[in-house]
């Protein structure tokens, strides 16, 4: 069974069409990038799977279930590109906040966000407020409070876009590592084709207006990908794969209908 | 990670000390302009030899404010314990009618421009009014009048407040499933306490001016509006001053008690720690 499974959804704001008879499965593990230019709908797409928005016409569904009854259910961590972390808690209690709400019990709760500090590396911070942090660092807190309660399903709205190239690619290795050991889904939405071929199992190129898949390119590089992984031949030769197919896709925008 | 994770600033301690600590030597220059300004007052009234109905001198105001000091006091505990009811009362009132309101939309957005245009009435207006409801003599007149006048400003506060979550944080929330209450207690009244403490402080101030207004109106003698007006008519000055001083000196402790509550309450706001 598919974790993800999108069915001729088409989304419209009005009389605008932000995406159209899109299809799109994802197994178990997979990490699945969604990349396309601004307008192309993959913002949207992600937030449907995330029952943020509901389609216009046509089905989504995650683990089997109606996207509604797989939020209800938990199923997913959602980190957006702001990392809406909260002032008046601190690191450990900003990431205990999803399992207070679920009425975790406290010990449970305690052993968990331990156990998450220590994934994300921030052990020795458990006490600061967030404005104490870094950007990076701010991220890190955010992805784990998104995976605190074991979601299966990893929701990311270019994470790390607000951040400077050094640590983006730093986090980038950072989310790999967790996507490893956490062994959950992981749907990615990135303007970098350097990042999404570097991080994916799997680029959906989207096009713009309507948004919709233009192509989906299977990313063969090996597992696990290191830091000499982007110095690959294959790296650059997918990189220009997805770089031609988003092209691709500008173009039919334009080609006269 | 590779990179050792370094934090931007270390954890401030040290906790009310080192806050009153610091607030000494910022209040310096305020504290010499205080004294100069006083200097300047009672040096420019003997001076020109100007008259005690205009304006007395600051020692003579604080010589009679030492020799009536137990009248005074008693007239502006009542007063102030006026100031209090009315100041709880109206504040507690606009806190929950402004939970109600973020809570229901709709409400809010009916109710809203009726508030936002009470804010600008000069409500001090109805005082003679609220001195018919109730008795002029008891306190519940004062009360009410302050209450009327503390109402509004805390509900526009909080309710701007409630309503300015970030609306990711909401999204955050829907994905772990939380319900409507979850939701206020863990992100809408955490976001929206300075926005309360804000109203809350502007509130103090219109709480003392509510009670002694009010008793402008009518009131027993033992209160401090009403000995001010007397003592002025029967052209005692500086006993009227004196109880404008009292009165102005209640008034910035009722709002010195907020705003340390607030920084006890705030403690995680950052501009705490400045």
């Amino acid at each position: 069974m598919s974790v993800v499974a999108i069915t001729d959804v088409t989304k419209r704001f009005g009389g605008t069409t932000a995406l159209q008879g899109i299809d799109l499965e994802i197994e178990k593990g997979e990490f699945v990038s969604l990349i396309g230019p601004s307008g192309c709908g993959k913002s949207t797409l992600l937030r449907i799977i995330g029952d943020l928005i509901q389609p216009t016409s046509g089905t989504a569904a995650v683990n089997g279930k109606p996207v509604r009854q797989a939020r209800i259910d938990r199923e997913y961590g959602i980190v957006f590109q702001d990392p809406v972390l909260y002032d008046w808690r601190t690191v450990a209690k900003n990431i205990a906040l999803p399992l207070e709400v679920a009425r975790w019990d406290r010990r449970k709760r305690a052993a968990k966000v331990k156990e998450m500090i220590e994934l994300v590396e921030l052990t020795g911070f458990e006490n600061h407020r967030p404005w104490q942090l870094s950007g990076g660092m701010q991220q890190r807190v955010s992805i784990a409070r998104a995976l605190s309660f074991d979601p299966s399903l990893l929701l990311m709205d270019e994470p790390f876009g607000a951040l400077d190239e050094m640590t983006r690619e730093r986090m980038n290795m950072e989310l790999l590592r967790i996507w490893e050991a956490s062994a959950s889904t992981v749907v990615f939405v990135t303007h970098s084709i350097a990042e999404a071929v570097f991080l994916s199992t799997r680029v959906v190129v989207m096009s713009p207006r309507p948004g919709r898949i233009s192509n989906v390119i299977q990313v063969d590089l090996a597992q696990p990908r290191t830091a000499t992984t982007r110095e690959e031949p294959r790296f650059f030769e997918l990189v220009t794969d997805v770089r031609e197919a988003l092209h691709l896709g500008h173009d039919l925008e334009r080609a006269p209908a | 990670m590779s990179a050792t994770p370094t934090a931007v600033q270390p954890v401030p301690r040290g906790g009310m000390t080192r806050l009153v600590g610091r607030r000494l030597t910022d209040w310096l220059p305020a504290a010499v302009v205080l004294v100069g300004g006083i200097g300047l007052w009672e040096g420019v009234i003997r001076a020109f030899h100007v008259q005690a109905f205009l304006l007395p001198k600051p020692s003579a105001i604080a010589s009679t404010f030492w020799h009536t000091r137990h009248e005074l006091w008693s007239a502006g505990w009542f007063t102030f314990q006026e100031a209090l009811g009315g100041f709880a009362v109206g504040s507690a009132a606009a806190i929950l009618l402004a939970l109600v309101l973020a809570r229901w939309r709709l409400l809010g957005s009916a109710l809203m421009p009726y508030a936002i245009a009470a804010n600008a009435i000069p409500i001090i207006a109805f005082a003679p009014i609220t001195n018919t409801w109730f008795s002029p003599l008891n306190k519940s007149s004062k009360i009410a009048i302050a209450a009327v006048l503390c109402f509004f400003p805390v509900l526009v506060n909080t309710l701007r407040g409630l309503t300015s979550v970030n609306p990711r944080a909401l999204e955050l929330m829907d994905s772990y499933a939380a319900g409507q209450f979850e939701i206020f207690r863990r992100v809408r009244v955490p976001t929206a306490l300075p926005f309360i403490f804000t109203g809350l402080r502007v509130a103090t101030v219109l709480a003392m001016i509510g009670a002694v207004v009010g008793e402008y109106f009518g009131g027993t003698l033992n209160a401090l509006g009403v000995r001010i007006l007397t003592e002025a008519r029967v052209s005692q000055f500086e006993e009227a001053w004196a109880g404008i001083v009292l009165a102005c000196l209640l008034g910035i402790a009722l709002y010195l008690a907020v705003a340390a509550i607030e920084r006890l309450t705030l403690r995680w706001v950052p501009s705490t720690f400045e």
